[in-house]
């Protein structure tokens, strides 16, 4: 399930929610991130993102399809803000259901990686200093490279099964 | 007239996100739209740019790619992920 939400979302509504379509599942992982309010050395006054529909959510479609694959799945959340958003406000929830702790822990990892690099989305920071459009950091694509080694989590499944 | 989008900063180049653009009939590929657009928006190059990938109705496409008057083109720079 994937939303792209243009207005606030509340990350407690939604993980009530997930809870409940997620019944039965012995683990549950939820992550929530932020706009932050600082940004190297600048106040950050606000985000906007873009996103380019269909092909947004068809990216992320793809990713959660991969997660399932990888990984023995209960239930699946994904929701994302695109437009204005201000310091503290919730831009993205993924949540992940599953049997045992590490597969949902893994599975959610995953997915954040995908959309903090890939996700076919556009940033701008707005500062006090004005407005700058961002792409992602080296560590961003590092952190999403550690996936591609995908014999590497066959054999973690292997031994936690 | 095709719908042209532009995302990210080159919505700042171009001074808009999205218009309706009448191409010339001599403008039959994205590598030749890629020119035409970077020529009207006295843009400087940053249409030409290979890291900016253009999508013809919705599907990343490798210059050049046919274009014809009725479809949506959009100019995409990397994606900065959510």
């Amino acid at each position: 399930m994937i939303k792209l939400s243009p207005t606030s979302f509340s990350p407690a509504e939604a993980l009530a929610a997930f809870e409940k379509d997620a019944r039965g599942a012995g683990a549950i992982v939820s992550f929530t991130g932020l706009v932050r309010d600082r940004a190297g050395d600048a106040d950050v006054e606000g985000l906007h993102l873009q996103a380019y529909s269909p092909m947004t959510e068809n990216g992320i479609e793809k990713a959660a399809a991969d997660a399932r694959k990888r990984w023995p799945l209960t239930a699946l959340r994904i929701i994302h803000r695109t437009g204005d958003m201000g310091p503290f406000e919730p831009i993205v929830f993924v949540a992940t259901a599953s049997a045992h702790r590490r597969a949902a822990f893994e599975a959610a990892d995953f997915l954040m990686d995908y959309l903090k690099t890939e996700a076919v989305f556009w940033k701008k920071e707005l500062t006090k200093a004005g407005s700058r459009w961002i792409e992602p950091r080296a560590e961003d694509y590092i952190d999403s490279a550690r996936w591609t080694q995908t014999d590497t989590e066959t054999d973690r499944h292997a031994r936690h099964k | 007239m095709a719908d042209i989008l532009y995302f990210g900063r080159l919505g700042d180049v171009a001074g808009t996100h999205s218009e309706n653009l009448d191409i010339p009939a001599t403008v039959a590929d994205t590598a030749a739209l890629r020119r035409w657009i970077d020529t009207e928006k006295s843009a400087g190059g940053a249409f030409l740019e290979a890291s900016v990938r253009l999508a013809v109705n919705s599907e990343i496409v490798v210059d050049p790619h046919p274009i014809s008057p009725s479809d949506e083109i959009a100019f995409m720079p990397p994606v900065g992920g959510g």
